[in-house]
């Protein structure tokens, strides 16, 4: 297993794109090459060692690389974009699109993450110590097609559009969540394990959303069906007394989803 | 030498002048096909050696979706059709990004790669004609011009009602020149009038409500007007319930209509060399055949209807119609048809836009997807196909995706290479429903087209459709010099290996225009000067004065003035006008 590690050195008055930060394009690169590959900040490309000091060469192939950022790099995007093997850990706080289109390896950030992390990923993990903002998980802006595979984890609070159009893979909250949870999924487990305000699975087709906490705003359209206790998906479990709800019934395809709500918080249902 | 060049032994097609697959040179001069060239000529001409590959004319597509306000909609409303599907910019071209909906440079580009130099939007409406011709004059690579949807206009159905032909021919006449258009397309004639209120008409003799009038009323009196007025290409026909199982019965009886009506296109222009007689005698043209033929009377019969529509075509003169051919995938549904969309939207629950706009007509546009595992979406499949192959005489089809609407145009190789090849099809209802090869006849149907039938079916059909083959189409003296030459070998073509027909289609060897190339090998090499054709009438001058009067007391309901209505000249490249002579 080969270290790749990037020290963050400033410069970042305009946002960084750093779609090339991944084990698939370090592989089989000097420490040298590696601070030689191009990243777009505003309209032109710089190498990465004007940004980052580059120590260790990349291993032979994607699954032997890791690359760990040493530091907070809240300005810098898109770092593990469509990556297919490998590890990557980010000490600190990580910018906008962390593992968007991500296809497999693993990716950890071990404090806050922006907005559109795992955006349409279909493979591998992501796993966020810290919270995170917007579009977690979610399809690209006006797509029906969210995260398709793998799995996200959220150790603290996620804000609106969780899994926008989700149709397969995991997404686990540690926290709470705001608007738009699970908006039109057809697949795939959203696990909420916090409150939820209002909207969620508005338009959802399939799929489940489990909500631990208090759902502020219930999203009219669903209709309870059943009361199940300790849930469990896989290794995921969750404990309590859940209401069982299908939905949502507002629209043509009906009532193919499943939404479950603690009984403990939502007295009012 | 602009525009002049010599392309040596290639195999030609050039259906207009009955040359299949001979091997010639063809020599062009100031952009113009001529017989020879002069010793003089010759010092400095760009030759091209074209040994062992196929050349035809440019391509003509005469019904796609490339400019205008329900264009732009789709783009609009489709981010995720742009950000994966992008092209950077160029010493010599424009950045672009769009699958299905690419912006205007990226569409001209791409349609330029395959061998393509003329292309016809298809349905401009006319308040919309000022956008549209901006979007057209921003394309590059290609001529162009637009057809105005006149099917439920305000104007014409009053006058049509009222019986008032001359005013009507005066008013379609000051409407083409005014928005520098080029024909008359009739979208779901009387119905989408209805769909201000909420509602459709589904019935040929079913009047709408206001203005009271039949879509049977609309096709009769449209195609008469049009052969009145000498237009160059027939009434171009979006039939009723378009998109509803079981509509192929209204569609056909609608072709009924116009059975008696003679064309009489009158235009005023020179004519390039041609063996076949150029000119149209078809009084109607129907758009995306495919759309308009489905059988069954829900969607759990639904079947394929195309062969009622096929066999009335067989034994009949006065249709043409384009495919509508469904290659599978991503695809935008844009249409003046602003019911037939919102029925789609209750099918889908998908994202939708719809527009009435004014006075004039309406429209819509829903994000779609084909997918060969839906038993319907393989059904529309093989009928597009169906519709090209049980027609016998090519001379009455054309082979359009209606882009976007059936698959972007940039699938026409993969639907190329369906027509040549048996194999592509029996290989794709491999991969797809059962009901394709239950519910349609395409599986019986061993036809593979040649290439001759395909250079016919895309380029030299589509230009005598719509009046274009007097320089476009065909490669006769005379003519445009738009030739697409491309890397197939006639005399070593493997119909079975389908795979090299779509490798051979997607990118020319050699794309010239007017004498100049403009792509190579998928490369843009040069940016051609282009030309925008719209027809210009001449009608009586007190007709005119007369219908004025009308059509400016009724502008205090429109939200803008009579004076910013009509397209100024400078909103086009080149402006063409075609002179044609109305009846006296």
């Amino acid at each position: 297993m080969a270290d790749v590690i990037l020290k963050p050195i400033g410069n970042f008055d305009l946002t960084v794109e750093a779609e090339v930060v991944t084990p698939d394009n370090f592989a089989g690169k000097t420490a040298d090459e590696i601070g030689k590959v191009l990243v777009w900040q505003g309209p032109a490309e710089y190498p990465l060692t004007d940004f980052f000091t580059v120590e260790g060469n990349g291993g032979s192939s994607a699954e032997d690389t890791t690359i760990i950022v040493d530091g907070n790099i809240p300005r810098v995007k898109r770092i593990g974009q469509q990556m297919t093997a490998g590890k990557i850990l980010i000490k600190g706080s990580a910018g906008m699109h962390v593992g968007s289109a991500m296809e497999g390896g693993e990716i950890i950030v071990e404090d806050d993450a922006d907005s559109w992390v795992g955006m349409e990923m279909s493979g591998g993990s992501i796993h966020i110590k810290g919270n995170t903002k917007d579009h977690l998980g979610c399809a690209y802006r006006g797509s029906w097609k969210g995260m398709t595979g793998g799995r996200i984890t959220v150790d603290g609070d996620a804000v609106s559009q969780v899994g926008g159009g989700l149709s397969g893979g995991e997404i686990i909250i540690g926290g709470s969540v705001k608007h738009f949870c699970g908006v039109r999924i057809n697949g795939g487990l959203i696990a909420v394990k916090g409150n939820a305000f209002r909207t969620v699975g508005a338009e959802m087709t399939g799929g489940t959303i489990v909500i631990g906490g208090c759902i502020e705003r219930f999203t009219p359209g669903f209709e309870m069906t059943d009361i199940e206790s300790d849930l469990k998906f896989n290794d995921i479990e969750c404990p309590g007394e859940y209401m069982k709800f299908t939905g949502d019934y507002a629209i043509p395809q009906k009532g193919k989803g499943t939404l479950y709500v603690s009984c403990d918080n939502n007295e009012c249902l | 030498m602009a525009g002049t060049i010599a392309i040596k032994n290639g195999y030609v097609y050039d259906p207009l002048n009955e040359i299949n697959g001979e091997i010639m040179d063809i020599f062009i001069k100031n952009g113009k096909v001529v017989t020879e060239l002069s010793g003089a000529d010759m010092k400095d001409v760009k030759e091209i050696d074209a040994k062992g590959k196929t050349v035809m004319p440019g391509g003509v597509d005469s019904h796609s979706h490339v400019a205008g306000a329900k264009v732009n909609t789709g783009r609009t409303m489709r981010p995720e059709d742009h950000y994966k599907h992008y092209q950077k910019r160029t010493p010599l071209t424009h950045s672009g990004s769009g699958y299905t909906v690419p912006s205007v440079y990226l569409g001209g580009y791409e349609y330029s790669k395959m061998g393509y130099t003329t292309v016809f939007e298809a349905a401009v409406p006319p308040m919309e004609a000022r956008h549209t011709h901006e979007e057209m004059r921003s394309t590059p690579m290609l001529d162009m011009g637009g057809y105005l949807v006149l099917g439920n206009n305000w104007f014409l159905m009053r006058y049509l009602k009222e019986g008032d032909i001359e005013k009507a021919a005066a008013y379609v006449a000051w409407m083409m020149k005014t928005h520098k258009t080029y024909g008359i397309k009739c979208v779901n004639p009387a119905g989408v009038e209805n769909w201000g209120w909420g509602q459709n008409v589904s019935a040929l003799d079913q009047a709408n409500i206001h203005f009271e009038t039949t879509p049977e009323e609309m096709i009769k009196n449209l195609t008469e007007l049009n052969e009145q007025l000498g237009i160059p290409m027939p009434v171009h026909l979006h039939a009723n319930n378009l998109g509803h199982p079981g509509c192929w019965e209204i569609t056909r009886d609608s072709l009924k209509i116009p059975k008696n009506v003679k064309a009489k296109p009158n235009t005023d222009v020179e004519w390039a060399e041609t063996k076949k007689n150029a000119k149209r005698h078809e009084s109607v043209y129907l758009t995306h055949c495919q759309f308009n033929a489905f059988g069954g009377t829900s969607w759990r019969d639904f079947e394929s209807g195309v062969k009622g529509i096929t066999d009335y075509v067989n034994s009949n003169d006065h249709v043409v119609f384009d495919s509508g051919c469904v290659p599978f995938g991503d695809a935008t549904v844009m249409t003046g048809d602003g019911p037939a969309i919102h029925d789609l939207y209750v099918l889908t629950g998908h994202k939708w836009s719809n527009t009435d706009v004014e006075c004039e007509c309406g429209s819509g546009v829903l994000p779609f997807e084909y997918l060969k595992g839906n038993p319907v979406h393989s059904v529309q499949w093989a009928m597009g196909l169906e519709s090209l192959l049980y027609v016998k005489d090519a001379w009455k089809t054309i082979m359009t995706t209606d882009s976007p609407n059936g698959g972007p145009f940039t699938k026409y190789p993969q639907v190329i290479a369906w027509l040549m090849s048996n194999k592509a099809r029996q290989d794709t209802f491999a991969e797809c429903h059962k009901w394709a090869n239950d519910r349609t006849g395409l599986a019986g149907e061993t036809r593979e087209m040649t290439l001759n039938e395909i250079a016919m079916v895309t380029r030299a059909n589509p230009a005598r459709t719509i009046g274009m083959s007097y320089r476009k189409g065909t490669l006769g003296v005379g003519a445009d010099g738009d030739v697409a030459i491309f890397n197939i070998d006639p005399k070593k073509l493997e119909v079975n290996d389908y795979e090299s027909i779509i490798r051979g289609f997607e990118n020319t060897a050699y794309t010239i225009k007017a004498g100049e190339v403009v792509s190579q090998m998928g490369e843009i090499v040069a940016i051609p000067e282009k030309n925008t054709f719209y027809t210009d009438i001449a009608i009586d001058a007190d007709d005119e004065k007369n219908m004025l009067a009308d059509v400016k007391k009724w502008f205090k309901y429109y939200t803008i003035g009579f004076d910013r209505y009509p397209t100024p000249e400078k909103y086009l490249a080149n402006p063409t006008p075609i002179q044609v002579n109305a009846e006296k």
